[in-house]
């Protein structure tokens, strides 16, 4: 058909530059480009300046994928990773260098236990607070320009837009802007920042109340891929004494589901691991699904990592619940109507094997998952139907 | 509707579908229970008997009328429609579960169990203000005793008091059905279609019963309510009156005696929004012809589902009403020009209509001077008022454009009492002109930027029909260099489609043009639909043009998105569950007749036939599960949101 042909045109176009990409890291470490302390100009562009890897993903696969075969120790070291990709930024500052948004997002990012859009969070509260501007205005204008290429540097990253806009709303529309004086509408401002700053840093404690009533004793609970957010729900069922027991989905590419097992172990829960293909032959035996999301969209369904629409699929076709975890901040103002309307997020894929370079590969990290396939959405908001999601990111845009 | 709900055995109903006007129903284990009861008073006691003018409506067919008619003509005439399940012995006792009272009224009085159904059903129709739910019947109960009590009576009376109060409530409906010998409980939910239940007693029987009922409840509503009696009277004389009458008089006499009753119920309905005009409701049809400008002659042959919405003969106002221009002295002449551009159809679509209507009112407003001894927010709200239900007498008003008169008339009685009639004046032209400008200029062109971001080169889009933001969507994409395919399909009759053709392979779009019929083959080439939209519900359906439900179906079939394109002013907090209940009938001669084919002539000699009802609908109700996504001025949001942004937006507009 040929309506088909420009994509496939577009597919091969990527295929043609990505092949130096697609060979897998032998390492941990990222590709970026070593941030050196230069100006925001510089920092303006995306680390991936041809856009075909997503440094959301690379970020995901640094802090929880298992990629070698020592991988267990690589997760116990995972902490505090490659320190001289990223240079301090508060050292940077000290040196009088002009305050860089990207490098203060970066050196919060390093920590795993961060999300990234906190990381923007804290960032921008950063900016706020070394702003030399005397007006309002220039504020604003300096705000909204740290997050513009805060957003512009890695556009693949849902949460990471989300939380900037979500920051920029949130700070802005106070009503610090009545205050006569510079300074204390200034402070006002950073207070507020930091509050939102601690709200979304509580947000996985509250959902991991939340989703507490919906765990119950015997159940059978299967899980995608490693998210932080699903791991603090299970963990706290744990510690709560609750008895259950975790499917976990191997989780390619990066295989981040053996590190939420690993995790699970530690914890006493017994863990069952899956290859990804599994997960019809075990839905079964499972009495709900628990996936994150990278970004939840408008219509109430959820952007996450790849498999999550095909896990969601069959647990809808055999009547079980899904339920998402995901935190406010990834709300998004995004209204993709198929897998393919969405800005394309690629991560390179470890065969194992060569492949030839007549075959292509299907890289995108991540897919949609409509609505209609999941039943509830545990966030810091409550417990809400996907429809609601609308409700809430209307009420807050507009 | 299943089988034990037989229309036939409903009185009152609505007769669903096609069907032959005159056609009994076939039930001839029935008729011994319908003895023609010679006695009855004669015809011109009758208060209604001389109302039948040569334009009166055609009567709704009850089933009182097909069993006069049938006793007159003993040969049965078969089952025109399939659903319409035949011959139940009317000793069978229970119908169905959930008719229970069907024993209660065949041996005991059925004082106890219906008559909480019938406050039910009273505080419904109370309660839905916009009348949107209530279909003649229900309306015909809740008048029928509603002239009897007041509802806060109701509610703040003890039980006792209550049931006191109800008796004369359940014998109303009963009484007036007992006549027609069948037995009608009144209902729970609002729909039109009444239960049917079989008696089990003979006539002479329940007219004994009744009797003693009604001796029984005169003192009760005598003493309790003072409007009772008189609308008690005419109940008594109508079984009688019932089954001699010829079957246009009977029924009428029976709505016109509802209107009476409607009259006290009109005085505490008032400060509810008018509910929307049934034009099956005799009386209210009447009274809208004596204000009425335009003379419009009732359509010959009703399509009888559709009977509550106004059907006319199209083409004959025109030069009545341009032959009457100099003697309507109160109509506005931009009033007048825009209804007759209404009617004429020369506009058409939502926004070209609301704006039309909005710059007439603002003509209106520069003209308008306070007469003495009168405010300006009072005389200029009555003006607009008559001014609208000209338009409405033109062609029926949009939903949109429902909206916006709200607002105008908000606007009109939020004006402060100190301001000057000149700065009031000039306020409203403001309001009127910033109306125009957020919500449907700005707005439009806040949708196209929306839209555009979803389309992608190598797309091919589907629409439907001629909307006009959706051409703009078009366009715009097109000039941002998006190489895309667009689809255009069209239906008879207006073919609105063709025009929006040329505008678009004028301006170098690859289109391809097709018909509805066609549009299963089409969509599998399609990526995305755009649709525009008439209006759009609170439930997330989606009102337009008729065939846009088709297509999002075919489409939804197809897993292909469908995409709404509509201006947040042209949301409705109504629901809306099928296209019957609110529509508008165009001219049947459009579809029974192809311009420029001779050789298709078969219905030429056949529109005035009295079995051939022709159906020209113009609009659908699209359910949500169709619609991926409706695009509006507040961006993009899932037919779910549609309740969020009218709640956010109806607060808007009222302070706009």
């Amino acid at each position: 058909m040929w309506w088909r042909s420009p994509s496939f045109i577009l597919d091969k176009q990527q295929s043609d530059t990505v092949p130096h990409q697609r060979k897998p890291p032998d390492t941990l470490a990222h590709p970026l480009p070593s941030p050196l302390p230069f100006s925001m100009e510089d920092t303006l562009q995306n680390p991936n300046p041809q856009n075909n890897i997503s440094a959301y993903y690379q970020t995901r696969a640094a802090h929880h994928a298992v990629v070698t075969g020592d991988w267990l120790a690589q997760a116990q070291a995972a902490i505090g990773q490659d320190p001289d990709d990223f240079p301090d930024s508060t050292a940077a500052t000290v040196a009088g260098k002009p305050f860089s948004v990207i490098d203060e997002f970066n050196s919060w990012r390093k920590q795993p236990e961060l999300a990234e859009a906190v990381a923007a969070i804290r960032a921008l509260a950063a900016v706020i607070r070394n702003c030399q501007a005397t007006t309002m205005m220039e504020l604003e204008i300096e705000l909204k320009k740290a997050s513009d290429s805060l957003k512009s540097w890695d556009t693949t990253s849902i949460s990471l837009t989300a939380g900037c806009d979500l920051f920029m709303r949130y700070v802005t529309r106070t009503s610090a802007l009545e205050y006569e004086d510079f300074d204390s509408a200034k402070s006002r401002l950073i207070e507020r920042a930091e509050k939102f700053g601690e709200i979304s840093c509580k947000a996985r404690r509250i959902i991991a109340m939340l989703s507490q009533d919906f765990i119950f004793d015997g159940c059978t609970i299967l899980v995608h891929g490693f998210s932080r957010v699903v791991f603090e729900v299970l963990k706290t069922a744990a510690q709560s004494k609750k008895l259950f027991r975790v499917f976990c989905t191997e989780g390619r590419p990066d295989r981040s589901g053996l590190r939420l097992s690993n995790e699970l172990a530690k914890l006493d829960v017994p863990v069952k691991l899956l290859i990804d293909s599994a997960v019809a032959y075990t839905m079964d035996e499972v009495d709900m699904v628990f996936v994150g999301a990278d970004g939840v969209v408008e219509s109430g369904g959820i952007i996450n990592m790849m498999g999550t629409f095909q896990i969601a699929l069959v647990a809808h076709s055999m009547n079980k619940p899904v339920y998402v975890a995901a935190e406010s901040y990834k709300f998004a103002r995004l209204y993709p109507l198929d897998q393919k309307d969405m800005v394309p997020a690629l991560c390179p894929i470890d065969f194992g094997v060569p492949i030839p370079s007549k075959v292509e590969v299907e890289t995108s990290a991540r897919d949609y998952t409509p609505p209609q396939y999941l039943t509830l959405l545990f966030t810091d908001l409550g417990v809400l139907t996907p429809s609601v999601v609308s409700d809430e990111l209307i009420q807050l845009y507009l | 509707m299943d089988a034990r709900r037989s229309t036939t055995a409903v009185p009152r109903v609505r007769q669903v579908g096609f069907f032959t006007p005159n056609a009994p129903p076939a039930q001839p284990s029935r008729t011994h229970s319908f003895p023609v009861d010679s006695s009855s008073p004669p015809l011109s006691n009758s208060p209604a008997s001389n109302s039948l003018s040569p334009v009166m409506i055609p009567p709704p067919r009850h089933l009182s009328d097909n069993l006069a008619h049938r006793a007159t003509s003993p040969l049965p005439v078969p089952e025109p429609s399939a659903f319409r399940r035949p011959i139940r012995s009317h000793h069978v006792a229970v119908v169905g579960s959930y008719n229970p009272t069907e024993s209660l009224l065949g041996s005991s009085p059925p004082l106890a169990s219906p008559s909480s159904r019938v406050i039910g059903d009273g505080e419904f129709s109370e309660e839905s203000t916009a009348g949107w739910f209530r279909r003649s019947n229900s309306a015909k109960f809740a008048s029928s005793f509603s002239g009897g009590f007041d509802l806060t009576s109701i509610k703040s009376s003890e039980t006792g008091g209550f049931h006191q109060v109800k008796k004369p409530v359940v014998a109303q409906p009963k009484e007036e059905k007992s006549g027609a010998a069948a037995v009608v409980e009144p209902q729970i939910n609002s729909s039109s279609s009444t239960k049917p239940l079989k008696e089990k007693t003979t006539k002479a029987e329940r007219r004994a019963l009744q009797e003693a009922q009604r001796a029984a409840k005169a003192a009760a509503k005598d003493m309790t309510v003072s409007v009772g009696v008189s609308t008690c009277k005419p109940v008594k004389q109508q079984p009688a009156q019932k089954k001699d009458a010829p079957p246009p008089a009977s029924s009428i006499a029976v709505s016109d005696r509802k209107g009476g009753e409607r009259s006290t119920e009109k005085e505490r309905r008032k400060d509810i929004p008018a509910p929307r005009m049934q034009f099956d409701d005799k009386s209210r049809v009447e009274k809208a012809k004596k204000r009425a400008v335009v003379n419009q002659s009732e359509a010959r042959n009703r399509v009888e589902l559709f009977r509550h919405l106004p059907q006319y003969e199209h083409g004959t106002q025109l030069p009545d009403l341009v032959s009457k221009f100099f003697q309507l002295d109160p109509m506005h002449p931009a009033v007048y020009k825009v209804g007759l551009q209404y009617l004429a159809g020369d506009i058409s679509g939502g926004n070209a209509r609301c704006i039309a209507m909005l710059q007439a009112f603002q003509e209106v407003i520069k003209d308008y001077s306070t007469p003495p001894e009168k405010s300006l927010t009072r005389d200029l709200t009555a003006k607009i008022s008559s001014f609208v239900s000209f338009f409405t007498e033109c062609r029926p008003l949009s939903m949109s454009m429902g909206n916006t008169i709200r607002f105008l008339k908000s606007r009109i009685a939020k004006l402060p009492l100190t301001v000057s009639e000149s700065e009031a004046k000039a306020s409203l032209c403001a309001d009127i002109d910033r109306f125009i400008n957020e919500k449907i200029v700005l707005a439009d062109k806040v949708i196209i930027q929306h839209a555009v971001t979803k389309i992608m080169n190598g797309d091919v889009l589907l629409t439907y029909g001629s909307s006009c933001v959706v051409e703009m969507i078009l366009l715009y994409a097109h000039e941002l260099g998006k190489q895309f395919h667009v689809v255009i399909v069209d239906s008879r009759p207006k073919l609105k489609g063709q025009a929006l053709l040329r505008r678009l392979v004028g301006k170098g779009l690859s289109c391809t043009y097709t018909h509805i019929n066609a549009v299963s083959y089409i969509m599998h080439e399609v990526t995305r639909v755009f649709l525009g939209s008439s209006s759009v519900l609170s439930n997330g359906t989606v009102y337009s043009r008729v065939g846009t439900a088709c297509v999002a179906m075919v489409a939804h079939a197809f897993h292909v998105p469908v995409l709404i394109c509509c201006e947040a002013y042209k949301f409705h907090e109504r629901v809306l569950l099928d296209s019957i209940c609110s529509n508008e009938l165009g001219d049947p001669d459009a579809i029974s007749k192809v311009p420029g084919r001779m050789d298709i002539n078969y219905l030429d000699d056949l529109t005035n036939k009295d079995n051939l009802q022709l159906l020209n609908l113009m609009y659908d109700a699209t359910p949500s599960e169709y619609v991926s996504m409706i695009i509006t001025d507040y961006g993009m949001i899932p037919p779910t949101s549609v309740p969020v942004i009218v709640r956010e937006y109806g607060r808007e507009y009222l302070w706009i």
